[in-house]
C-alpha cells in the first residue's frame, strides 16, 4: 500500500464519549462508535499525517502492539471509514480544505 | 442492545447530556392552535451567547442538537448558528415549519450536514392544515420547502400532531409522506402552555378516537401486541429511571434557562449566570430530578402498567407532582391495552379538564422507499483494535 493521508469528512457529527468516538454520518444515518485505537486514529486524519507515522507515533506509543501488525489493521480500518465516506483517502497531503473537519472533538 | 442503547448507557453513567434541544426563538410565523408557547422575542440569547453556549455544550460532550423554535428561520442568524453548530461537529437536526426553506435554504442545510429537518404536518387538506396554523396557504408552501429539501437529499420526517381537528386525515399525511420520500411521525401530545395554561388540552383527541390508532397496524404494526396488557414488573423495571430528561438529555429556551426537557418546565439554571457545566452537574433541580427512580413514584409504582407505560415526568410536573402519574399517560395506558391504572383508581384523572384525552405516544414511520436508518459498531478488524 502506497502512502496514505486521510482526512475526516465534513459532513459527520463525531463526539468523544469517555474514551472512545461517536460518529454519525449525514448522508446515511450509519452510527459508528470508534474503540479508543480507531480513536487516536480518526483524531490524527488532519489530511497532513500520513497513516504510517500516526501509527508509529500515537498507536505504538500508546498502546501495547506490533508496529506492522498496527499498520495492517489501520490500514484496514481506514478502507472500512473511507468505504463509508467518513474519512478520504488520498496518497499524498489533503489539502482541499471542503475535507477538512475543524476540530478534533 | 442497540447501539443507540449502549451510548445512552454509557453517557448515563459518564454523567454526560448526550443531547440537547435548543429553542433559538419562540417567534414564529405560524399560530397553531395547539401551541404551548408564548411567542415572546424579547431579550433572545444573542448570536455572541449562542455560540458560546454551543461551545459549553460541546465540551460537556453533547452530541445530538435539535434546533428548534417558534420558527428557527426566524431569526436572521439562524444559518450561522447551524454553521457554527456544524464546525463544533454536532449532529444537527432541526425542527421547522419550512415555509421559508427554497432551493437555496435547502442546499445549505445539506451541504452543512445537518443530519435531518423535521417538518409539523397536521393534514394533507390545505382547509384543514391552514386552519390549525392560522397561516392561508401554508400547507402549500411548507409542501415546497419539504420537496425543495427533498431534491438536495436531506431526510425530512414529516411530524403528524393529531388533535380533534385533523384526526380524520392521519392516513392521508401518511401517504404525502410516501409521495415525497419523508419519514412518518405520528404524535396525539397536546401539551398544556409552558406558561401553565391548559385551554389548549380541549384539543386532545377523544379516547375513542385514539383507541382506533392504537388498533389501525399500518401505524403500529402488529395491534394485539401492541396493545398487549402489561407484562409483570420485576425490580429492573422499577429500579428503572422514569426518562432521559435530566439524565442524558436537557432542553434550553431562548434566554437561556435550562430545563430537563421542553415538556418538563422546572427551571434548573440560566446560562447567562452559570455555566452549562455548573448547571448540568450542580443543579439540585437536577439532582432531585436524577435520584427518582419508578419505585419512588407515589401511584406509579404500584401500577401493573409501570413497566410499559410512556409517563411523562414533565406532564407529571405539571400537573402539580414530578413523581406523580401523568393523568394523559394513565388514560393512553388504559386505551391501549384496556387495564386501568393506578392512577385512574386513584381517581388522579378527573383532575384533567379532559378526562378522555390521549397522552403521550408517538409512531415512527421510515419512508418506503427511503433506506431505514442502521447502526454500525466498526472496530478496526484484530485483537488489538
Amino acid at each position: 500500500m502506497k502512502e496514505c493521508y486521510l482526512v475526516r469528512s465534513r459532513t459527520v457529527a463525531a463526539r468523544l464519549l469517555g474514551e472512545e468516538m461517536i460518529i454519525m454520518s449525514a448522508t446515511d444515518s450509519t452510527l459508528f462508535n470508534l474503540n479508543p485505537v480507531a480513536t487516536l486514529i480518526w483524531q490524527a486524519a488532519d489530511g497532513k499525517t500520513p497513516l504510517t507515522k500516526i501509527v508509529k507515533e500515537q498507536i505504538c506509543t500508546t498502546f501495547d502492539v506490533e508496529p506492522a501488525e498496527a499498520l495492517r489493521d489501520a490500514q484496514q480500518f481506514v478502507l472500512d471509514l473511507a468505504a463509508h465516506g467518513i474519512l478520504s483517502l488520498a496518497d499524498s497531503p489533503i489539502t482541499d480544505s471542503k475535507g477538512m473537519a475543524v476540530n478534533r472533538s | 442492545m442497540s447501539l443507540m442503547g449502549q451510548l445512552n448507557r454509557k453517557a448515563l453513567g459518564l454523567g454526560v447530556p448526550l443531547s440537547v434541544h435548543l429553542d433559538i426563538t419562540y417567534r414564529c410565523n405560524e399560530r397553531c392552535e395547539h401551541c404551548y408557547l408564548e411567542h415572546d422575542g424579547d431579550n433572545e440569547l444573542t448570536t455572541a451567547e449562542i455560540r458560546s453556549f454551543l461551545r459549553q455544550l460541546a465540551e460537556a460532550g453533547v452530541f445530538f442538537l435539535t434546533i428548534s423554535g417558534g420558527e428557527p428561520l426566524m431569526r436572521r442568524d439562524f444559518f450561522e448558528i447551524i454553521e457554527y453548530a456544524r464546525e463544533l461537529t454536532f449532529n444537527v437536526k432541526v425542527k421547522t415549519n419550512a415555509l421559508m426553506i427554497r432551493g437555496k435554504e435547502a442546499h445549505f442545510l445539506r451541504d452543512a450536514g445537518v443530519e435531518q429537518v423535521q417538518v409539523s404536518i397536521y393534514s394533507h387538506k390545505p382547509d384543514v392544515h391552514d386552519a390549525i396554523t392560522k397561516l392561508p396557504g401554508s400547507l402549500s408552501r411548507s409542501l415546497e420547502g419539504i420537496r425543495q429539501m427533498r431534491a438536495a437529499g436531506l431526510k425530512v420526517t414529516l411530524a403528524n400532531v393529531l388533535m380533534r381537528s385533523n384526526v380524520q386525515d392521519y392516513a392521508g399525511v401518511q401517504a404525502l409522506s410516501a409521495e415525497v420520500g419523508a419519514h412518518y411521525t405520528l404524535d396525539p401530545t397536546i401539551t398544556p402552555m409552558l406558561n401553565g395554561g391548559s385551554s389548549i388540552l380541549s384539543l386532545r383527541l377523544p379516547a375513542e378516537e385514539l383507541r382506533a390508532i392504537f388498533r389501525d397496524e399500518r401505524l403500529v404494526g402488529n395491534a394485539a401486541e401492541f396493545c398487549a396488557p402489561p407484562p409483570a414488573i420485576d425490580d429492573a423495571i422499577r429500579e428503572g429511571l422514569p426518562c432521559s430528561a435530566g439524565h442524558t438529555s436537557c432542553y434550553i429556551t431562548p434566554w437561556g434557562d435550562v430545563y430537563p426537557c421542553v415538556q418538563f418546565p422546572l427551571a434548573c439554571g440560566n446560562l447567562r449566570q452559570q455555566s452549562f457545566r455548573e448547571i448540568w452537574a450542580g443543579s439540585k433541580q437536577l439532582k432531585e430530578v436524577r435520584s427518582i427512580r419508578a419505585k419512588h413514584l407515589s401511584i406509579c409504582s404500584s401500577c401493573s402498567h409501570l413497566g410499559t407505560c410512556t409517563r411523562c415526568p414533565g406532564l407529571a410536573f405539571m400537573e402539580g407532582n414530578m413523581r406523580g402519574p401523568s393523568s394523559a399517560d394513565c388514560e393512553k395506558s388504559f386505551v391501549r391495552t384496556g387495564v386501568v391504572t393506578a392512577g385512574m383508581l386513584a381517581g388522579h384523572s378527573a383532575s384533567l379538564p379532559t378526562a378522555s384525552s390521549s397522552g403521550l405516544v408517538q409512531i415512527h414511520m421510515p419512508p418506503a422507499a427511503a433506506p431505514v436508518a442502521r447502526e454500525v459498531l466498526l472496530s478496526a478488524a484484530s485483537a488489538n483494535f
